[in-house]
């Protein structure tokens, strides 16, 4: 089947897609887009955290089919979805198109870095930063789910508690950190956050 | 100022530091990558005309294959391959010890889940469709599931045909390795106790549980060889096996390293490697192989769950007398590195003490259970728990504090361990536990905040299933002992090339090792290694991969010390090639060439006093000075096999940690408050990444306490829980707040004397929750994990 969606902003046609393909594999394997992981496959870890029409959801549980006409945004987007989240309507990330990358772009995303080793020079989300400063990047398999989650929540309570922090992220297993300094990171961007505002 | 007598310009450098050098806390170069979800991970390889992978994995434990109908499953459109253990092309057989392991079975298979057939198609689910059509029939054979099924004088043998170095010296076919150690005389020393304390423990079986499962992609190259492109702890251990059974020379068979999400020992052993490049060569095409979580926990070998005999002897006055003990361990069907962990198990089973007289015993068996190898803290972790138990217990029954216990008769620098081997660098384990006791406690009853009563704060948290009523608290502690790297007399190596050039006007230093990163941030410190020893802001780090000498394993808490040693040796190399051609150059405008001390310092050639000789660019210009050298520990040797002694360790590493915990005891829920930890590190190279290891491997103690078990069945040796539905890892809702603080005690053998982390925090947590949780109930537990039905007594 074709399934039609939009995927960081820009509309998306995935061909020949089987009935029980989820839409984590049409990310992964179909547009090019490998940022979400694929751990568990079965909703217990988290780490394929994608948003749909702005909602959490884990992308291993969603059927590809579900996300026809829908918004799905992946870590691969979050920094332009960040940098758009004050004119875009609560869930839509990007809606006209304007932003985002192109068919081509996403089928094989790089990150704008000014070095191709380390990305260094990429535009980052607060988010994404503060796991770097924070040291909450270890292996970093857990670290996109965790980010979309934990951007999600920045984006609907500015001023969370570790216990809000804990809550809105205990869907998401890291084996590496013992969460620690994923909670520094989480702290750390509403802080930045409240600076900014 | 020295005087400047030549055309050649000096400067007196501020300070001397080139910046991000050992010791500072330093971002991972990796972080933006792994951020933005660009990093490939092993289980993000994509080739354009790959074809999927799939095994087909035995149901039973324990059987005879009569026969393996492939035909529907080949006669499936999409399918490009059906293989069993008939087509494959070499050796039959690999392993890290000893190849006792099948690539895919044949004649029998001995554990669920073990590899039976394999195909290759071109969507993961037509691999699925057809590996499911296979049809094998098997005639089940008795299962040997535990120490009395195992050495019964009739038990079926797991190996009826052992061939390795342990089977002359193990009192049964079904015990893998035996190692006693018996020092002074334990029942001589027992009639001078007052009082004596046994304890009978078991240890569940942990799963490593990275995140990223075994993938990979193996790509049939011209020459007839295959590049390899997987996730794995030790590149040229793998290449050793791979080899082999691919009937190649390993020079055809090239293997890089891709991204890791996440180790713990389990990616030690071999999982996809052989077979994807199997259906690789055979089909001519590049093979994706992804396993899912169900076959991860299959795939991978686990930590040996364990049963612990002790009894432990002690006067009035709170001096330990005697120690005696037998730990049993699980190796399951194959031997993995089973007698590395007996070894270690036995060496390390008085725990930080010091005890004269001892009489141990440690085993490892072969049974129809999953196989058990490498995971973090590797054999001192089900000691440990059985320890640090006996300790409290025996505190207990002399009246005395648990802590003032331990200290009486912690080890230090000078103690003789039970193997003869003397400790010959600091060991602060009465410290240790001082500086974790000391800490101030967190508040009680904290869900009554200012703001009202926050039920997330109590033993089932949002599930509101108390309001305080049942809640009580306990504290606990606990302190540990792990050896650091390989040990027993194995030659223990690592390989790094060094190459120092100038790029773009600006003088860069790559380091090339084969190490994997396994998210512990071995990259980040190669880095600061390479600035502080050659002076260079820019270092490029090399991608891991067999071109470059073996780097030995990310394990064992070596790899710092190992391939940082390495890294460190090959610069001081490189740093005295620089200087003979800097002398060559500028050798006679300036005497301190010939006379001084010279340093490399932010891109400077500097003299011991601080004077600026010239730069690193204008020494180099277009030449480049490239170094590959290895770097070897001391020495070490076997353990003796009556006797157990023997210089058989490198380092240790001690830790030591305080619970507190709260349990809900109508429900049987506990809840961790705090995980106070105390570690010495030696030198912290990376403060950030110290805190970092220290904590995460807390948590994997903590998740054995309380909730993580492989649970297999006793009567058919079935896995019942391989899903992340059922095998309950610790999420930040269940992970309490974990305070550290660290010792830099140097050793004096080791690199900037670092000492290994990465193991060490593992130990000291389970039995210190288990602690906290006795201390709550005054319940006994001499079981991991504890359940709700052990506390409520349901």
């Amino acid at each position: 089947m074709r399934v039609n969606f939009t995927v960081n902003g820009r509309q998306q046609e995935a061909d020949d897609v089987w009935e029980g393909e989820s839409l984590l594999y049409v990310l992964r394997e179909r547009m090019g887009l490998p940022g979400s992981k694929n751990a568990c496959e079965q909703g217990e870890c988290g780490s394929c955290t994608v948003r749909l029409d702005g909602v959490p959801v884990c992308s291993c549980l969603v059927a590809a089919g579900q996300v026809e006409g829908r918004e799905v945004t992946t870590v691969e987007g979050l920094a332009d979805y960040a940098k758009h989240r004050e004119s875009a309507h609560p869930g839509g990330g990007c809606a006209s198109g304007a932003c985002g990358t192109s068919l081509q772009d996403a089928q094989q995303w790089k990150a704008k870095g000014q070095d191709s080793q380390t990305g260094e020079g990429t535009e980052l989300s607060p988010i994404q930063q503060a796991f770097i400063d924070a040291g909450a990047v270890q292996c970093g398999f857990c670290t996109p789910g965790l980010l979309v989650a934990a951007d999600e929540l920045l984006e609907r309570n500015d001023t969370p508690s570790d216990a809000d922090i804990r809550e809105a992220l205990s869907g998401n297993l890291c084996r590496c950190t013992g969460y620690e300094k994923i909670l520094d990171a989480v702290r750390l961007a509403a802080a930045r956050q409240g600076e900014v505002v | 100022m020295a005087g400047t007598t030549t055309g050649i310009p000096a400067n007196v450098t501020q300070g001397s530091q080139t910046k991000g050098g050992v010791g500072e806390s330093m971002l991972r170069p990796d972080g933006t990558l792994k951020v933005t979800g660009e990093f490939a991970y092993s289980s993000d390889m994509w080739h354009e005309e790959m074809l999927w992978g799939q095994i087909l994995r035995s149901t039973v434990a324990h059987a005879e294959i009569v026969s393996i109908d492939i035909s529907e499953a080949v006669a499936l459109s999409g399918v490009y391959a059906v293989l069993t253990a008939d087509d494959l092309p070499a050796a039959k057989n690999y392993g890290m010890e000893y190849q006792d392991t099948p690539v895919l079975a044949y004649g029998k298979v001995r554990h669920h889940g073990e590899p039976v057939a394999l195909v290759a198609a071109d969507h993961p689910e037509t691999a699925r469709r057809a590996a499911a059509k296979i049809k094998v029939e098997y005639k089940e054979l008795p299962v040997i599931t535990d120490e009395a099924s195992a050495t019964a004088p009739d038990a079926v043998l797991v190996h009826e045909d052992r061939g390795d170095h342990h089977a002359g010296h193990v009192p049964h076919p079904n015990i893998v390795h035996r190692q006693p150690i018996i020092r002074g005389n334990a029942d001589e020393a027992a009639k001078k106790a007052d009082v004596i304390v046994k304890g009978e423990y078991t240890f569940g079986m942990q799963d490593q549980a990275f995140l990223g499962p075994e993938s990979g992609l193996a790509v049939p190259s011209e020459d007839g060889g295959v590049d390899l492109y997987v996730a794995t702890q030790w590149l040229h251990s793998d290449l050793k096996q791979i080899a082999p059974c691919l009937g190649l020379p390993e020079e055809k068979v090239r293997m890089t390293m891709a991204g890791i999400g996440g180790a713990f020992g389990g990616r030690e052993d071999i999982s996809m490697q052989i077979l994807a490049s199997v259906l690789a060569l055979r089909t001519g095409k590049p093979v994706k192989m992804v396993y899912n979580r169900y076959e991860s926990f299959f795939g991978h070998v686990h930590r040996h769950p364990a049963k612990l005999y002790y009894e432990h002897g002690a006067t009035k006055d709170g001096k330990i007398t005697h120690m005696k003990c037998k730990i049993v361990l699980d190796g399951g069907a194959y031997m993995s590195s089973t007698p590395s962990v007996v070894g270690n198990a036995s060496s390390l089973s008085v725990g930080p003490y010091v005890i004269d007289d001892v009489e141990i015993e440690a085993i490892g068996l072969y049974t129809n259970n999953p196989p058990c190898g490498a995971m973090r803290g590797f054999g001192a972790v089900q000691a440990c728990f059985a320890y640090e138990a006996q300790m409290d217990k025996v505190a207990a029954k002399l009246g005395m504090d648990p802590v003032a216990f331990r200290q009486k008769n912690a080890m230090e620098q000078g103690t003789i361990m039970p193997t003869g081997q003397p400790v010959d660098s600091p060991a602060p384990v009465a410290e240790l536990l001082r500086r974790v006791k000391a800490r101030p406690l967190p508040p009680v009853r904290q869900w009554e905040s200012s703001e009202g009563a926050d039920v997330r704060a109590l033993p089932g948290g949002l599930s509101n299933t108390t309001h305080g009523e049942g809640v009580v608290r306990g504290v606990g502690y606990a302190v540990g002992i792990k050896n650091v790297g390989f040990s027993e007399g194995f030659d223990d190596y690592s390989t790094a090339k060094i190459r120092v050039e100038v790029i773009n006007g600006e003088a860069v230093a790559t380091v090339h090792t084969a190490a994997a990163e396994v998210g512990q941030g071995g990259v980040t410190i190669h880095a600061q290694i390479a600035r502080t020893e050659l002076g260079v802001q820019q270092v490029t780090i090399a991608p891991a991969d067999t071109q470059v000498g073996s780097a030995g394993s990310t394990s064992a808490g070596r790899q710092t010390y190992m391939t940082g040693g390495a890294i460190k040796n090959s610069c001081e190399i490189v740093r005295e090639k620089v200087l003979e051609i800097g002398r060559r150059k500028f050798g006679s405008y300036h005497p301190a060439w010939a006379n001084a001390e010279l340093l490399l310092e932010g891109g400077k050639v500097v003299t011991d006093g601080g004077e600026v000789l010239t730069t690193l660019v204008e020494v180099l210009e277009d030449e480049a000075v490239e170094v590959e050298e290895e770097f070897r520990h001391r020495p070490t040797e076997a353990f003796d096999l009556r006797t157990g002694q023997g210089n058989g360790h490198v380092q240790y590493a001690f830790a030591a940690h305080r619970a507190v915990v709260e349990v809900d005891t109508e429900l049987g829920l506990v809840k961790v408050i705090e995980l106070a930890c105390a570690q010495d590190v030696g030198k912290a190279v990376n403060p950030l990444s110290v805190i970092g290891q220290i904590q995460g491997g807390t948590t994997q103690g903590l998740g054995v306490a309380v909730m993580e078990e492989i649970i297999v069945d006793p009567k058919t040796a079935k896995v019942r829980n391989p899903s992340f539905t059922d095998y309950l890892l610790p999420t930040i809702l269940d992970t309490p707040t974990i305070p550290v603080d660290y010792l830099e005690l140097a050793d004096p053998h080791a690199p900037y004397g670092v000492r290994g982390i990465g193991e060490a925090p593992t130990l000291s947590s389970t039995p210190a929750v288990l602690a906290a949780i006795r201390n709550a109930t005054g319940l006994e537990l001499n079981k991991t994990p504890v359940r709700p039905e052990h506390l409520t007594g349901t």
